[in-house]
This record gives C-alpha cells, structure tokens and sequence, in this order.
C-alpha cells in the first residue's frame, strides 16, 4: 500500500484480471497463486497456453514454478537485491523504456545510481541465484512485454517490505509497463475485503478514499456529516496497538472480525499484552483464540446471512446477498456496531447496508461516488467510479499517475532484521496451504477443507533432514528468540536447504510464537512473518 | 420444497469470485460457481465451493456471551450491548477517548467497515482504528 502509493499515487492493483490475459509476460514473486489464489492463478495459465512468457521467483518451489519459463529460488528476503539485479541488467542492455522514462516518470538518475551498485555478479552472492539466471529474467521481463508483475505477502510481510513494493514499482516504470494493458503492478490481497477495509478507512491514519485526518478540509467534512468533532491525530496502527496496551495507554480493545491472537506476529507478547485490557469486546463468528479471553463476545451474521458489498484485489465493488436469515440470535456487524454506537449515546439508525452505502459514497468522490446498490448490479464495478455515468477503471494510470509523475525510489538492499547465525542456524518462512485459509478459524470446521489437512507440519529440505537424521512425520521441537513449539516433520525438496517452511493455519502448531513481533517496516508497519531464525531438534516422542 | 440461488461474493481470499448459494426449504445447502461472472467466469476452487460449510458449522456462536473469571455466561443482546457501553463509557471518561483501540476487519462488508471507522471516530473519538491487512 504506501509502497505503490509512493510510486504512483495510489495503493490498489493496477490492471485487472481480464487484462492479465493480454500479458506478454508475468513475473510473479512473492506468491503461491495457485494455492492461494487459484482463480488468477488460471488467467495465468491460460495466458501461458497463448504463448506469454513466465517468471517466477520464490524462495520456496512452488506449483507455478513447475510450469515457468525461468523459475529461481532467491534467498529469504533478498528481493530488493534480485529486482535491483534485474534492472541493472536491463540498463546495461539498453532494454528500458527511453521515451516512457523520459516523459511520465520523475527520480530515474537516482535509480539508475542506486541499481550500478547491483551487478549481477554481486546479486548472485546475495540472493543465490545464478548470474545467467539474472539476465535471462531481465530479458524475458523487459523483452517479451507488456508483462504483469503479480505479488502477495512473500513481499510485503518484511521488514523491508515497502522496499520491496518500491523495487516492484522501479521494475515496471523501468519497462514502461505501468498504465499499459496487460502489465502494471498487481498485489493479490489475502483476504477478501482488504481492499474494501483500506477504502473504507479502516486505517488510522485516513477517512474513506485515502482522505488523510490530517487535512483540515477532511476532518471539518466528516466532522460536519457525522455531526461530531473529529480528531486531526492519526491514530496507532496494530503493530502499535500492542505495545500501547503493554504499556496501558489502551485499555479497551474492540476487535472484529479478526482473530489476532493466530495472526499476529510473536503469540507469548501479544497474549500477554490482551491480557492487560481492561476491556476486550470481540465480535465473530467463532469462539477464536482472541474470543476466548474476551470480556464481552457478540456473535455474528456470516456472508449468506447478510446484505452488503466486498471490494476484491482488482478495485470491483460488488454485492452480496442474504441468503438464509442468521444462526441462533447472531446479528449482522453493522447491526451490532449500531446497537453499540447508540447506547454510547451516538445513535446510528440506518435502515440498511443501502442507506449507509449512499451515506459513505457520498463522503468518498474520487473513487465511489458514482457508485449505488442499483448500479453494481451482479457484477460490481471497478474504482475509480467518480460519477454516476462513469462505467468504472479496469486500468489506472493509462494517462498519468494518479500522482502525476510515477516516481522511481532509489533502493538499497538490507539483509531481513534476523539472519541465521551460530544459534539459530535455519531461516523460518510462512505461509498458506491450498485448502486452508488464514488460521483456518473458517475452513477447519469444514468437513471438505478439514480432510485435505488436519495437522501442521514444518517442510524441511532432505539434506537437512539426513544431516539432523529426521525422517518424515518425526515430531520437531522448533526454537526462535521468542518461544518454541512443535511440528511433525515434512520432508521434502520445495524448500532450499538451510530454510524451513510452515503453514500458519494451525493454532496447536501456532508458528506465529516463533515469529518476530520486534521487527516490522518502519513506514507501513508490516511484522516481518516471512522470515526468522531458528535451531530445530528432534523431540524425544515420535509423532503418533 | 422450495429451491433458491442468492447471488453472492466468496469470502476467502481477495480474488472475489462470484457465487451462487443453494437455500433449499430455508436451509443453507450448497455453494455453485456463477456461471456469468467476469471474476471467476463459471470455476472456483475448492475453498469456495465449500463456503457454505463454515457457516452452517454447529460451532458458530449463537447468543452474546458474557465472560466474568473465565466463565462464559449466556446473555442476551440489551445486556451484552449494555455491558460493553458502560464499560467503553467508564474507560473514555477517566482515560481519554485514545485509550481505546478498534480493529476492524478484511472480512467484514464494507458498509461494516465504513460503521466501525465512523463508531471509532465519531462516537469513541480516537483514531485508532486499523485491520489486519498488515497482517
């Protein structure tokens, strides 16, 4: 998000996935598409069986890279090392788009500065991988255009993690890729309304539309529609949140629809910093692991219980429908947050999502204001949508930036905040497995998903594996600086040597107590989960 | 028996496929592709075609719940509501409308979204709001 903000002014997919299709290339890195995004996953391979060219760089193999013209294993975090690789090699070749440079981008002396420092020979020691690897990703990137870079986690949860979204962006400017059909940068978003949330203003720092609190027009705007004085301070982000609540400046904490206790980074600290609140109101659909130490816990209408609209990672804003009426006496969020807002003497009286669906639409002009519940229709439409003729944008940038410039940021690479040492020789990332989903709150109470996977595991490459004598299903006790726990042992080749891999779906092998809650980006405030260091050992019982 | 198909968006992951739930006689019964939507055109994959199950799982919670010492007490929604307001009330009178934090959620609609950033703003008075996306 404030990665591609900075670069191009807003923080959303570029492109869509019907124009995914068009790519003469992809480049995706930092994503298990086909295990977690599966539908886009299928643009691409249907792209491919057109002829488009694919790239994929991951430090784990990956399905996608089974079936990829050029696939690299780069080592954990060293993705601004292998981008700034890739550029160099385009600038020594004369690849790079000279007129697209020349009139729609801002910043490139200092980006051609900054990538001279990464010959290929250099990135190679880096990232490990091979110098003719380096230039053959160029070639295929910069030669076989337009070409969509695809991304998810594997690139913004660490600590250098807007680094690597500005490195992304430098490629695709570079290329002249950005406001082209069938190229642009295009993060996948995990779950299926970040987008939506961030639009919404769920952030602390911004009203609806990226409205910053800090603009006096802003806050006298919503001040005047909401009928309240606002504040102009941004607030804490979650990664903050925490450590106010150790230090008990917060001490109430509302949380919904969210289960942080499995998904936030280091498990023992966050634990320990609920357990300080004098207040904990959970809102779900689940008794989670957060619900379970709540004060109050409201209990939920799920996705067929209730109106409303989601916004996917390709800026659509579209419907869902009530289906049957609410489990038990549950109710839908908005309802719950009403109820709640009126007894604290703010009463909210809406007749439905429609009505507070105007209301927000007409707080927000640039990108949903043209929008209705009549308009969306059974298939949304794609922000910005400023008026009500507008037909929706499936490509942003085509003209300018919605900054103006698209800015190129000079990137120099930094090793993740934790390497493996004497200690605690083994890199440690995470991850998602096909059937599962987040902490699984959702899919392990589904027969059909529960099936597919029941336990955690802890992938470990053979080598490693032979050297510590661990076979499969061997039960690991894995230690980081922050706590330990155990996993039964899956061995295979996906993951490099020297780099364990574990999927974060299972509370009983919660991998988030070994994670590193210490260290995050500095601007976008992202827990670097994809990479700690750890020692592993056998434990002294098999695994049944 | 009656048989209806509701219109509908999965709920896993942030590709936004487009769905049909099966209601049949009231009941929640299955989760079927839409055949016209320009997300997904027809397929999903094996999380949505599964969607309905996490929500007619018999481990959904059905009534608010009061939790005094670790024992969880069944209540109903005026006092549930009740608890929390006056709590929340307390906190922001001697602490200071920063002192409460809302996380609000990738799951939830936006209109819910847009309710949990305006609850925090306007009617807590604090701007920490933030959501997992981070996470």
């Amino acid at each position: 998000m404030a990665g591609l903000a900075a670069a191009f002014g807003s923080g959303a997919m570029t492109n869509s996935y019907d124009d995914l299709e068009t790519a003469g290339c992809f480049f995706v890195i930092g994503s298990n598409t086909t295990a977690c995004h599966p539908l886009i996953a299928r643009r691409i391979y249907r792209a491919k069986e057109r002829g488009a060219k694919l790239i994929v760089a991951d430090p784990r193999g990956i399905q996608l890279s089974n079936f990829a013209d050029l696939a690299v294993n780069h080592r954990l975090g060293s993705d601004v090392a292998l981008l700034n690789g890739m550029m160099h090699c385009i600038l020594r070749n004369g690849w790079e788009a000279r007129d697209y440079i020349d009139s729609r981008t801002e910043g490139f002396a200092e980006l051609e500065a900054a990538v001279a420092d990464y010959p290929p020979e250099r990135v190679q020691a880096i990232t490990g991988v091979s110098v003719r690897d380096i230039e053959a990703m160029a070639d295929l990137y910069a030669n076989h255009g337009p070409s969509a870079l695809l991304y998810a986690m594997g690139i913004t949860q660490h600590t250098t993690g807007v680094d690597n979204v500005k490195s992304c962006c430098n490629l695709a400017l570079l290329c002249g890729y950005v406001g082209a059909a069938g190229g642009g940068v295009n993060p996948l978003r995990g779950q299926n309304n970040v987008q939506g949330a961030c639009d919404m203003g769920g952030l602390p720092n911004v009203f609806t539309g990226y409205q910053p609190v800090t603009v006096p027009e802003n806050v006298a705007k919503f001040s005047q529609a909401w009928g309240r004085p606002l504040s102009d301070k941004p607030g804490l982000t979650i990664t903050d949140m925490v450590g106010a609540m150790l230090g008990r400046h917060i001490r109430a904490l509302y949380v919904i629809g969210e289960n942080p206790k499995l998904s936030d980074p280091d498990w023992n600290h966050l634990h320990h910093a609920l357990k300080k609140l004098d207040l904990l109101i959970v809102q779900d659909l689940f008794l989670s692991e957060t619900a379970q130490i709540a004060d109050v816990i409201l209990p939920a209408a799920a996705v067929a219980e209730k109106d409303g609209t989601f916004t996917s990672s390709e800026r659509r804003c579209a419907r869902i429908h009530k289906a049957v009426e609410p489990v038990g006496q549950a109710l839908a969020d908005w309802e719950i947050i009403s109820r709640l807002s009126s007894a604290m003497g703010y009463p909210m009286d809406y007749a439905g999502p429609s009505e507070i669906f105007d209301e927000m639409a007409s707080l927000t002009p640039k990108s949903y204001a043209g929008m209705s519940y009549e308009r969306l229709g059974l298939d949304g439409l794609q922000w910005p949508c400023p008026d009500r003729d507008h037909p929706g944008t499936p490509i942003l940038h085509t003209q300018s930036c919605a900054r103006g410039l698209g800015k190129f940021h000079a990137i120099a690479y930094q090793d993740p905040a934790e390497m493996p040492d004497q200690e605690y020789p083994y890199f440690l990332t995470t991850g998602r497995m096909f059937a599962h989903y987040h902490t699984g709150t959702m899919t392990r109470i589904s027969p059909h998903l529960d099936a597919e996977q029941r336990r955690g595991y802890v992938s470990i490459h053979p080598a490693d594996a032979s050297k510590l004598d661990i076979a499969d299903g061997d039960l690991l006790v894995l230690a980081s600086r922050r706590g330990e726990m155990e996993a039964p042992a899956r061995v295979n080749a996906n993951v490099q040597p020297g780099c364990l891999f574990m999927p974060i779906h299972f509370g009983e092998n919660p991998a988030n107590v070994l994670t590193n809650a210490e260290a995050y980006d500095p601007l976008a405030k992202i827990p670097e989960f994809k990479v700690s260091a750890v020692r592993i050992a056998k434990a002294r019982e098999a695994s049944p | 028996m009656t048989l209806k198909f509701v219109p509908s968006i999965c709920s896993y992951c942030g590709t936004g496929c487009g769905l049909l739930f099966q209601v049949m006689d009231g009941q929640l019964v299955g989760t079927l592709p839409m055949k016209t939507h320009p997300v997904n055109q027809g397929k999903l994959c094996i999380k949505g075609w599964n969607l309905h199950e996490h929500i007619t799982s018999e481990l959904r919670l059905k009534h608010p719940l009061l939790n005094t010492f670790g024992r969880m007490t069944k209540v109903g929604w005026d006092d549930a509501i009740g608890f929390a307001a006056d709590r929340l009330k307390t906190i922001v009178a001697e602490h200071g409308p920063d002192s409460v934090g809302v996380l609000v959620s990738a799951k939830i609609t936006n209109e819910e979204n847009y309710l949990a950033q305006k609850f925090a703003r306007a009617a807590i008075g604090t701007n920490n709001v933030d959501h997992c996306a981070r996470l």
